[in-house]
C-alpha cells in the first residue's frame, strides 16, 4: 500500500508515470516525484459499460496531464464521477481497492490494487 | 537485406468458417492446416517448419503445446514447430517468423497456421484475458482494449473535428464487404442508423464500432520463389515485411492519434519492398475498432494525420474505389479470432493477388496488411505482390 502516486524523473529531466528502470535514450531514474501533490487536466476520457470481472460498471476513466514544474507527465485512471469533460481540472484521490483482485484473470498477489482516482476540482 | 537473397513466395492459403464454432483450438488448427496443404498441393512430408499463431490457448481453454499437437496431427514430423504469441498481432508475427524461416534458408517449405477458440467464454471473461496484456497500472483501473479505443476515438473526433458518423461508416463499409465473404462471421449489411443507435460500449463508441468475439483458424504456405515455381504459376511474393513495438503503457505516447508501431513497421516494409503508399492497390487493416482503421490509414501514409475520416466519408476506401480497404469484411464483420486474424489478412491479400477472391475480387498487383497487437503495442506490416 502506498499513499504516493510515484513517478520517476530521469537524468534528461523527463518524468514518466509509471516509472521504468530506464528512461528516454537509456537515461537512469534520478528521483521520484509524488504526482498526488499536483493537479492535472483531462486530455480525453471514456465511460466503459462492458467491464471485465471485478471492475465497477460503468467505469469512467481518463488520460490526464500533470504539469510538474513545466514538465508534462501523463497518467491514466478511474474518475470519481461520470461527469467529466476534456479540459476538466482534476486532483488524484487515494483509493484502497480500484477493482476486486479476486475476480479477474491475474494472480492477486502479482500486483498492487490500490491507487489514485481523479476527482474534478 | 542482401541483394542476392531469394524472394519468399506464398503458394497456398485457407481459412475456416469464422464465428461461433463447436470445435476446440486443435481441431480448428487442423481444419485450416489440412485445407492449406491441399490448396498448395504440398505433401505434409515437405514441411520443414511449422508456426502456430495463437495468443492464449492456455488461458482460454487450458490447452498448451498446440504447435506439437498440430505437427503430429498433420503428420509433419519431424518438422520444427513453434507457437508464436504477439497478442492480437500473433498472426502477423507468424507471417514474419514464416518469412524469416524461408528467407534465412532454414526451411524450404513452411506452414503457418493461426487460430483462436474464444466463444465458450463470456464476453467479460474474454475481455479480461485480452486486458491482461495491459500494464499493471492500467489493469488495476479496469482498462480494457475497448476503453482505449473510446479514449482515442474521443480525442480524435474532438481534435480533428471529425463527425461521429465517419467512424460508423467504417463499420457500414466493412459489413458490406463481409457479405461476399463466405467465411465471415457476419455476412450481413448494417446501416448507419443501426451503428449509431447500438448500445454504448466505451463512449463515444458503440457496439457496432467493435469486432465480435470469434472462433476460427487460417493458414498460409511459404517457400522460396524457385520452389514455388515447381508447384504453380499463380503465387504471391512477400515484397516487404517488418514489425515494430510501441510503449506498453498506452498513455505514455506523445500523441494518442499516432501509432508509432504502425508508422515504423509500415516505413520499414515500404523500404524493403521498394513500394510506397501510392503503389498499394488493396489493403487489410486491423479494424478491431473503427477508430483503428483511421489511425492505420494515417500511419501508413494513405491519408494525412487527422484526415482519414474524409477519405472514408468520400468512399475512397470502398471496394469499387481507388484504395479498397478490408475487402474481406475486416475484423469487424469477418470476426477476430486473435491468433488467426493476421493470417486471415494475409489470406485475403493472397487471394486478391492470385485472383481467387471471387465476388470480392479487385484489380490488384500489390497489397498490404497491417496487424495490430494490443492497442498498437506490437505491429506487423506486410506487403505482397503478384508473381511477375
Amino acid at each position: 500500500m502506498s499513499d504516493r502516486m510515484e513517478a520517476y524523473r530521469y537524468e534528461d529531466g523527463s518524468i514518466s508515470y509509471p516509472g521504468h528502470p530506464l528512461g528516454p535514450d537509456g537515461s537512469k531514474p534520478v528521483e521520484t516525484v509524488d504526482l498526488s501533490e499536483y493537479t492535472a487536466t483531462v486530455v480525453t476520457w471514456t465511460t466503459s459499460t462492458a467491464t471485465p470481472p471485478g471492475v465497477r460498471e460503468p467505469n469512467t476513466v481518463a488520460i490526464v496531464e500533470f504539469d510538474v514544474d513545466s514538465e508534462p507527465v501523463r497518467a491514466i485512471g478511474q474518475v470519481t464521477t461520470d461527469e467529466v469533460e476534456t479540459g476538466t481540472e482534476v486532483r488524484p484521490v487515494y483509493t484502497e481497492e480500484l477493482r476486486d483482485p479476486n475476480e479477474g484473470i491475474k494472480v492477486p498477489e502479482s500486483q498492487a490494487w490500490d491507487g489514485y482516482r481523479f476527482e474534478p476540482l | 537485406m542482401g541483394e542476392r537473397m531469394e524472394r519468399v513466395a506464398i503458394i497456398g492459403a485457407s481459412m475456416t468458417q469464422f464465428g461461433q464454432r463447436e470445435e476446440w483450438i486443435c481441431e480448428l488448427l487442423v481444419e485450416a492446416g489440412v485445407a492449406c496443404l491441399e490448396d498448395g498441393g504440398v505433401d505434409p512430408a515437405a514441411i520443414e517448419h511449422l508456426y502456430v499463431s495463437n495468443m492464449a490457448s492456455g488461458e482460454f481453454e487450458g490447452q498448451t503445446g498446440i504447435m506439437n499437437a498440430l505437427a503430429h496431427d498433420l503428420d509433419l514430423l519431424p518438422a520444427y514447430a513453434q507457437r508464436v504469441d504477439q497478442t492480437s498481432s500473433s498472426g502477423g508475427a507468424g507471417m514474419y517468423a514464416a518469412w524469416q524461416s524461408v528467407a534465412s534458408g532454414a526451411s524450404e517449405m513452411t506452414l503457418l497456421v493461426g487460430g483462436e477458440k474464444m466463444t465458450h467464454k463470456t464476453t467479460a471473461e474474454s475481455t479480461d484475458v485480452i486486458a491482461s496484456i495491459t500494464h499493471p497500472c492500467e489493469y488495476k483501473h479496469g482498462l480494457t482494449l475497448p476503453s482505449f479505443a473510446g479514449l482515442t476515438a474521443r480525442h480524435y473526433l474532438e481534435r480533428f473535428d471529425a463527425p461521429r458518423e465517419s467512424l460508423a461508416k467504417v463499420a457500414v463499409k466493412n459489413h458490406k464487404n463481409g457479405v461476399d465473404n463466405p467465411h465471415a462471421q457476419f455476412q450481413k449489411e448494417v446501416d448507419l442508423e443501426t451503428v449509431l443507435e447500438s448500445p454504448v460500449i466505451a463512449d463515444p463508441l458503440r457496439l457496432y464500432d467493435f469486432c465480435p468475439i470469434t472462433d476460427g483458424s487460417a493458414a498460409l504456405l511459404f517457400c522460396p520463389e524457385s520452389v514455388a515455381k515447381e508447384y504453380t504459376d499463380e503465387y504471391a511474393v512477400v515484397s516487404g515485411i517488418a514489425g515494430a513495438t510501441d510503449t506498453h503503457v498506452v498513455h505514455e505516447r506523445p500523441d494518442p492519434t499516432i501509432m508509432a508501431g504502425v508508422v515504423e513497421s509500415g516505413a520499414a516494409a515500404y523500404e524493403m519492398s521498394g513500394y510506397g503508399p501510392e503503389d498499394i492497390d488493396v489493403a487489410e487493416l486491423h479494424d478491431m475498432f473503427t477508430i483503428l482503421e483511421f489511425l492505420q490509414m494515417e500511419g501508413l501514409g494513405f491519408a494525412d494525420q487527422g484526415e482519414a475520416w474524409m477519405h472514408v466519408e468520400e468512399g475512397r476506401t470502398d471496394r469499387e474505389s481507388e484504395l479498397p480497404i478490408n475487402t474481406s469484411g475486416g475484423l469487424k464483420s469477418k470476426g477476430h479470432p486473435l491468433g488467426a486474424s493476421g493470417v486471415a489478412q494475409g489470406v485475403e491479400i493472397y487471394e486478391q493477388l492470385v485472383g481467387e477472391a471471387g465476388p470480392r475480387q479487385v484489380d490488384a498487383e500489390v497489397g498490404l496488411c497491417c496487424n495490430v497487437g494490443g492497442f498498437g503495442n506490437c505491429v506487423i506490416t506486410t506487403i505482397m505482390e503478384a508473381a511477375a
